[in-house]
């Protein structure tokens, strides 16, 4: 996964008419993006600057309202405080919670007898192929008031709180790192794997433990695999919508709105398309700066 | 779904590893602890899971997971209807398959130039689609609905099909281009030596050495279209033509209330088709896997 560079067929000189014409392949891929992926966010840049709205006159043609959306943005207090849950739910359900939890899970299949290693790996995937909106059903019902964590607890004689109204970040960044860690639980065993054994073995020649091996062989030479992973928690999780919004609503009293669910909610529950999209735009520019750094993150180790 | 090269990689690094017993002894002891944690996460990972399946069987679910007084299949059965079940799921089959097949092909065939041949667009290209890779798709759903309304797309099966393979389009490619570059260049080259063209070589040499990684990418994409539930809620308007995802949202927004099991019920069906296509694939993909393994050996 990591050695993009290392196999490319040496540059034959060809007429450039031969070699432009071998790029042609790329063309419809090309065309969707720009179409269906570069088209939306433009139009969403336009839009934020009018009054575009879900139904009536201006839904057709809406007007020029300059920057008063963002100016609206800025000052209404919901944002600061959707920003701050959107990093902390991202931060703490992809970045520390699902990368380190896949890690260590890979790292434990490898030395955990392989039946364990099958069963554990298949409950693990379960929750991530499951449709997003089932999971969200059942992370519903489990975190719930009379629901199976809080049964669980009972048994054991410890408190149950209402979960979803009491903490709805915990309850919904639980519920993130329980449905998303099998990816990086596949990314990392697959990376893993491909470390060539001799490395690990002269590793171990030399007298290297367990956690030395891991520290200066594994990781450092799954480094691309670990920045991939991390870019690519931290896109989904920053999009997840579903599973906050059937587990609270983004409440109570906007507890748990992250950017995705203010975006929705001022576009398609006040039916202010043009507002809601300002809301938008901050998040896709959020994301192309995340973005911007991972790109930088993988150019890096390469020089 | 590796167990296979799994299997190989381990057996080649026990067999290395130097003089018998001693050193397997040691490892068996250094298992139970791994055992232990992996078996703890695995009930951590499961036990969300349990209410989907007993409040399923039981006729009077509510939240809490309790087995079911009696097991009966009433849930089932009240679901099973034509209106209820089979056209949803038939929706989701179309809007699936069709976005895993468009973005497949549009994928395969963008990684193969980015893979084998060397030219100054590759480096940007791949960097735009990384960035791409991170536009956060929730964030773009209230300008594309803006842009489905002005373009009339609203309400139709193929435009969501379109737009959903875009969506999935990036991370495709640029998984798609990792397992081409892990394919050995060596037997394509015999190829082109024969006088094969670079798209045949795709065909009859690439792509059934990398079946796992298509394999890989095909129900990433499948699965991510047939679990998605935002972009057809903002997209298809027309109950007949929502997926089950949608469906069985407002199903439970009108009856969830009173209908815990049958909503358990209907979950489960509509991610049995997943859950068996993950299998499958997962299956299937040792073989090639090792095969893989056996030419870079």
């Amino acid at each position: 996964m990591a050695t993009t560079t290392s196999r490319r067929r040496p540059t034959v000189s060809r007429p450039l008419l031969r070699r432009r014409a071998r790029l042609l392949p790329v063309l419809p891929a090309v065309l969707l993006l720009l179409v269906f992926l570069a088209g939306p966010v433009l139009w969403a840049f336009h839009a934020s600057f009018t009054n575009a709205a879900l139904t009536g006159r201006n839904a057709r043609s809406p007007g020029w309202v300059g920057l008063e959306n963002y100016q609206r943005l800025f000052t209404d207090p919901v944002l600061p405080l959707s920003l701050a849950l959107t990093v902390v739910f991202v931060a703490g359900s992809a970045i520390v919670g699902q990368n380190l939890l896949g890690l260590a899970i890979a790292i434990l299949m490898r030395r955990a007898r392989r039946p364990v290693a099958a069963v554990v790996g298949t409950a693990v995937v379960a929750a991530w192929v499951l449709p997003e909106i089932v999971a969200a059903f059942a992370a519903y019902a489990y975190f719930s008031r009379d629901g199976t964590l809080n049964q669980v607890l009972g048994s054991v004689g410890l408190g149950q709180p209402d979960w979803l109204y009491s903490f709805p970040m915990v309850a919904i960044m639980l519920a993130n790192i329980w449905r998303g860690t099998a990816f990086s639980m596949l990314v990392y065993r697959a990376a893993i794997d491909d470390v060539p054994g001799e490395v690990t073995e002269a590793a171990l020649m030399d007298g290297a433990s367990g956690w030395q091996r891991l520290a200066y062989v594994t990781l450092p030479m799954i480094r691309g695999s670990i920045a991939t992973n991390l870019m690519l928690i931290t896109l989904q999780t920053l999009a997840v919508f579903t599973l906050i919004w059937v587990m609270t609503a983004g409440g109570p009293a906007n507890a748990s709105t992250t950017l995705p669910v203010l975006a929705y909610q001022e576009a398609f529950k006040f039916g202010d398309i043009g507002y809601g999209t300002a809301v938008a735009s901050v998040l896709i520019l959020i994301g192309l700066v995340f973005g911007a750094a991972y790109v930088r993150l993988l150019r890096e180790p390469k020089q | 779904m590796t167990t296979a090269a799994r299997g190989t990689a381990g057996t080649g690094r026990r067999t290395g590893g130097g003089p018998g017993g001693a050193v397997s002894r040691a490892q068996q002891r250094a298992r139970v602890p791994a055992d232990a944690a992996l078996i703890l996460i695995g009930a951590c990972f499961v036990l969300p899971l349990l209410w989907l399946v007993l409040a399923s069987l039981d006729a009077s679910a509510g939240h809490e997971a309790r087995l079911p007084g009696e097991v009966s299949l009433t849930n089932f059965a009240a679901i099973m209807t034509p209106g209820l079940l089979f056209q949803p799921l038939w929706n989701s089959m179309v809007l699936s398959a069709g976005t895993a097949a468009v973005n497949l092909a549009a994928a395969v065939l963008a990684a193969y130039p980015l893979s084998r041949y060397q030219s100054r667009f590759n480096r940007p290209f791949m960097y735009t689609i990384l960035f791409g890779t991170c536009l956060p798709i929730t964030a773009i759903m209230v300008p594309v609905y803006g842009l489905f309304v002005q373009l009339d797309l609203l309400d139709s099966m193929p435009a969501t099909i379109f737009f959903m393979a875009t969506t999935t389009l990036p991370m495709a490619i640029w998984m798609t281009k990792n397992f081409m570059d892990a394919v050995p260049v060596s037997l394509e080259e015999a190829a082109w030596v024969d006088g094969a063209s670079g798209l045949m070589a795709l065909r009859t040499i690439v792509l059934p050495l990398m079946r796992q990684g298509l394999g890989v990418v095909f129900i990433f994409v499948f699965i991510q279209a047939w679990g998605n539930f935002f972009v057809p809620f903002v997209l298809l308007l027309s109950e007949a033509r929502q997926p089950a995802a949608v469906s069985i949202f407002s199903f439970f927004g009108q009856h969830g209330a009173v209908a815990y099991g049958q909503l358990a019920a209907f979950s489960i069906l509509y991610s049995v088709p997943v859950l068996a296509l993950y299998v499958f694939v997962a299956r299937g993909a040792g073989s090639s896997f090792a095969l893989s393994g056996a030419v870079k050996g």
